[in-house]
C-alpha cells in the first residue's frame, strides 16, 4: 500500500499563503494529474509531496509513513522535472545510475538496474553518451529512466513534456502510460495540458489558487463538473457560458432570446444563473435566429464556429458534416435540455 | 536576401583590421621587451630595438703615440692604422671631441693651426702637423657593429647568484597560495549559493564589503598578528596572508557562478539522496569548473606577480628572496642600468604564467551545462 494522502496540507511563503489546506487521498498504483491554470500551485504541491518543498502545516503520508518533515532522499519518491535536470557532466548510464550509488548500492546491482530500464526505455545504444549529445525526447527518456532505475514507490513528474515539440509529446505520453501499466506504481503527474490530463490520468485533480476544485475520472470531470471553473477548464475548446435567469419553467436566456427548460433542481424565481453548454453538443440550424456567425476554424473532420449573440455574449459550436456554416451568416443554436448544466452565477458552484 | 541575419557582414574586413591593429599595439612593448632581451648592453644604448636587425653605428676614440712621428721636412707626420691591422670599416671620424664624426672617412680634415687628418675607410690614417707633436693626438671615429643576438643576459640572470633558489621560492609561494582559497572558497560559495541558513545574506554582504578594503591597509596588522601568534615572517605566513587577500573575490566569483547552476539539477540531486556535501562534490563541483579556473589563473598571476606581500611577508633574507625581489633588489639595484639583464628577467618571470594560462584556458570553456536542461 504505497498511496499518498494529504491531509489539510498548507503551505506558506512568509505571509502568502498559496496551498489552502488540501485534502487528497491518491490511491496505491494510480494514476493521479494535478491540472489547473499557472500559478494555481500545482507545482507547489508535487513539491511538498517530493520534499523540496517545507510543508507549513497539515501531514503528507506516503503509504503509512508520514513524511512531512522528511528529506527528499527518504520518501521513496523519484522525480522527473520539466528541465529534465539532467547531470550533464555525466554520461546517460551514469545519470540513471547516480541515485542508486548515492544510496550505497553495489555496483553489480546498479549496473543490472541501469540496464533494465534502458532496455524499457530503448536506450541501450546512448548509455555511454552524455546529455548534450541527445536529442530532447532522448532527454526526457534518460529523466524517466533515472526515475525508473531507482525503483520508488511514488513516481512524481513535473510538467515533463512541455519542452518537447508536439509531436514528441504525443510520442512520449504514450510511453509514460505504457510505462504506467508495465510498472504499476503510483505516479503523480503535474501538466496544464488537458489532453494530457484526459489521457494519462486515472484520477484528475483540478486546482485552482491552491484549492482543489474537484477530484475526479476523467470523464467524470467532463461529465459532471461541480462548478463553473472546473466545467470551462476541462474540454476543448471551453464551455460555452451564457448568463440566464431562473423564470417559471425554466431559464429565460436573453443571449438566446428564448427560455431553456434544463433539468435541474432550479432556485427561487428571479436568481440570476449561469447556464453552460459545450460546444459539440450544440446544434446550428442555418437561416433563422439571431446570432452572428464571427469566424469560423475548420480543421477537416470539424468546424468552429464562432458566434456573437445580441447580447454581446460569445458562442463556439462544433459543426460536423458537409453543410458548415460560414463567417457572416446569421444563424440559431439548439442543444438537447440535459446537456445543459446551471451554475450558480455568484458562487459558480453548480446547481443539479 | 543580402540582410539575413548570420550572413557575413560586409563591415567584417573593418573589424578584421581594427583586431589586427589592436593586437600589434598591445603587443609592441612586450617584442621590444623581448627584443631587448637579446641584445648586449653597448646596442641597446645605441639604437632602439625596432633597429636592433641593422648595423649599430658606434663612436670610438683612439689616441695615436706621439713617438712614433717622423719628421718629412715641411711637417710632423705620424701615419698608420687605427685597427692595427684588425678588421673594421670608418664610416666617419674627426679630430674633436665635440665634432667626432665630422668628416667622412677617406676625406681630409683641416684642423685647427694647419694640422691635417686623413683617414680612409679601412683605418689607414695620415696626421700631419707643422710643429712638434708633444701630446698623442686623439682620433674620433665611427664604425658600423654588425647587428648581435645572443643568449648572454638569460644565462647572466639564470645562473647568478640565488636566481634558482628565486625561481624555486617563487613556486613555493604561488602553489599554495592558489590552491588553499580555491578549497576554502568553493565550500564557502557552495554554502552561500545553496544552502539555507539564517544570516546568509549578510554573509554575502560582508563578503562584497571585504573586496573594498585595500590589502595595503591589512598588511602592518597582519604582521603584527602573525609575529604574535609565531608564524613571524615565514613561508606559512605568505600563504594565509595571500589566502586572505584572496578569498573574497573568490568566494563571490565562484558563488555567482554556482548560484547560476540550474536549480532543478541539485533538486534531482537531493531527490536521488544526495547529501549536500554529495551535491557539492559530485555536482556542484565539476560544473563550476570554468570559474575554479578562472580564479585560479587571476590568483597565480597575481601571487607570482606580487612584491610587496613577498617584501612584507617573507625575510628579507637571500635565501627567501622570491623573483620579484630578486629583480628588483637584487638586480634593479646592482645593474640598474643594464636594460638587456631586466628585459631577460622580465621575460623569464613571465614565462611561467603564460605556461599555467595556456594549460588552464581550455577549462574556460563555454557549454559546460549543455544538454542538462532545455
Amino acid at each position: 500500500m504505497t498511496g499518498v494522502t494529504l491531509n489539510q496540507a498548507i503551505k506558506r511563503y512568509g505571509e502568502t499563503q498559496v496551498i489552502h489546506g488540501v485534502d487528497l487521498q491518491v490511491d496505491d498504483g494510480e494514476f493521479c494529474v494535478f491540472v489547473g491554470p499557472s500559478g494555481c500551485g500545482k507545482s507547489t504541491l508535487l513539491r511538498m509531496i517530493a520534499g523540496l518543498e517545507e510543508t507549513s502545516e497539515g501531514k503528507i503520508n506516503i503509504g503509512a509513513r508520514d513524511v512531512t518533515h522528511m528529506d527528499p532522499s527518504e520518501r521513496g519518491v523519484a522525480m522527473v522535472f520539466q528541465t529534465y535536470a539532467l547531470y550533464p557532466h555525466m554520461t546517460v548510464k551514469e545519470n540513471m545510475g547516480f541515485g542508486l550509488k548515492m544510496n550505497g548500492h553495489p555496483k553489480a546491482d546498479i549496473d543490472a538496474k541501469v540496464k533494465a530500464a534502458s532496455d524499457v526505455l530503448k536506450l541501450d545504444d546512448y548509455l555511454h553518451r552524455k546529455p548534450a549529445a541527445l536529442s530532447g525526447g532522448q532527454r526526457q527518456r534518460v529523466a524517466i529512466g533515472r526515475a525508473i532505475v531507482r525503483g520508488p514507490e511514488v513516481f512524481l513528474f513535473d510538467e515533463p513534456l512541455s519542452n518537447l515539440d508536439a509531436e514528441l509529446r504525443v510520442e512520449m505520453r504514450v510511453e509514460i502510460a505504457r510505462l504506467h501499466k508495465e510498472i504499476g506504481a503510483t505516479m503523480i503527474y503535474v501538466t496544464h495540458d488537458q489532453v494530457e490530463a484526459m489521457t494519462l490520468a486515472d484520477k484528475i485533480v483540478v486546482l485552482r489558487a491552491g484549492h482543489i476544485e474537484q477530484v475526479g475520472a476523467p470523464l467524470e470531470l467532463y461529465r459532471n463538473p461541480d462548478n463553473r471553473f472546473v466545467a470551462g477548464f476541462i474540454g476543448s475548446p471551453a464551455m460555452n457560458f451564457l448568463d440566464g435567469v431562473v423564470t417559471e419553467g425554466g431559464i429565460d436566456v436573453p443571449g438566446l432570446g428564448r427560455t431553456i427548460a434544463v433539468e435541474a433542481a432550479l432556485p427561487a424565481q428571479g436568481t440570476p444563473v449561469t447556464l453552460g453548454v459545450r460546444p459539440e453538443h450544440l446544434e446550428v440550424q442555418m437561416g433563422q435566429g439571431a446570432l452572428q456567425a464571427e469566424l469560423s476554424e475548420a480543421l477537416g473532420g470539424v468546424s468552429y464556429l464562432h458566434l456573437d449573440t445580441p447580447t454581446g455574449e460569445r458562442l463556439i459550436v462544433e459543426e460536423r458534416g458537409d453543410d458548415r456554416a460560414a463567417a457572416g451568416d446569421t444563424v440559431d443554436v439548439t442543444f438537447e435540455a440535459r446537456r445543459a448544466m446551471v451554475f450558480d452565477r455568484e458562487s459558480g458552484s453548480r446547481i443539479r | 536576401m543580402d540582410n539575413i541575419a548570420g550572413t557575413k557582414s560586409s563591415l567584417g574586413w573593418a573589424v578584421n583590421i581594427s583586431v589586427v591593429f589592436l593586437v600589434v599595439l598591445w603587443l609592441i612593448p612586450t617584442v621590444g621587451l623581448l627584443v631587448s632581451s637579446f641584445r648586449d648592453r653597448d646596442q641597446i644604448t645605441a639604437t632602439g630595438w625596432w633597429l636592433s636587425p641593422f648595423a649599430v653605428e658606434q663612436n670610438y676614440q683612439v689616441s695615436i703615440p706621439a713617438e712614433e712621428a717622423r719628421n718629412d721636412g715641411e711637417f710632423f707626420v705620424i701615419e698608420g692604422n687605427i685597427f692595427s691591422g684588425g678588421e673594421g670599416e670608418v664610416l666617419r671620424f674627426g679630430g674633436r671631441r665635440a665634432a667626432p664624426t665630422e668628416y667622412a672617412a677617406g676625406e681630409t680634415a683641416d684642423l685647427r693651426r694647419d694640422r691635417t687628418l686623413t683617414l680612409q675607410a679601412n683605418g689607414d690614417f695620415v696626421y700631419r702637423n707643422p710643429e712638434e707633436i708633444t701630446r698623442d693626438p686623439n682620433i674620433y671615429y665611427s664604425t658600423a657593429t654588425p647587428p648581435s643576438f645572443s643568449l648572454d643576459n638569460y644565462r647572466t640572470i639564470l645562473f647568478s647568484n640565488n636566481m634558482d633558489v628565486a625561481f624555486i621560492n617563487t613556486f613555493t609561494v604561488t602553489i599554495p597560495a592558489t590552491i588553499i582559497p580555491i578549497l576554502i572558497a568553493a565550500f564557502a560559495a557552495y554554502a552561500l549559493a545553496w544552502m539555507d541558513f539564517r544570516g546568509r545574506g549578510f554573509l554575502i554582504a560582508m563578503v562584497v564589503g571585504l573586496l573594498v578594503v585595500p590589502l595595503q591597509l591589512a598588511l602592518v596588522p597582519l604582521l603584527q598578528l602573525h609575529n604574535q601568534v609565531g608564524i613571524g615572517q615565514s613561508f606559512l605566513g605568505i600563504w594565509l596572508a595571500h589566502t586572505g587577500f584572496g578569498l573574497p573575490l573568490a568566494i563571490y566569483l565562484l558563488r555567482n557562478y554556482m548560484v547560476g547552476l540550474p536549480r532543478d539539477i541539485i533538486e534531482s540531486a537531493k531527490v536521488d539522496g544526495a547529501t549536500d556535501f554529495q551535491v557539492f562534490t559530485k555536482i556542484v563541483l565539476p560544473l563550476s569548473f570554468p570559474a575554479l579556473a578562472s580564479f585560479a589563473i587571476f590568483q597565480f598571476l597575481w601571487v607570482w606577480n606580487d612584491l610587496l606581500v613577498a617584501k612584507v611577508f617573507l625575510p628579507s633574507t637571500a635565501e627567501s628572496w622570491v623573483m620579484t625581489v630578486k629583480i628588483a633588489d637584487d638586480l634593479l639595484g646592482s645593474r640598474g642600468g643594464d636594460w638587456g639583464i631586466l628585459a631577460g628577467a622580465a621575460f623569464i618571470s613571465i614565462a611561467v604564467p603564460l605556461v599555467v594560462f595556456f594549460t588552464m584556458q581550455r577549462y574556460l570553456v563555454r557549454g559546460l551545462l549543455a544538454g542538462s536542461v532545455k
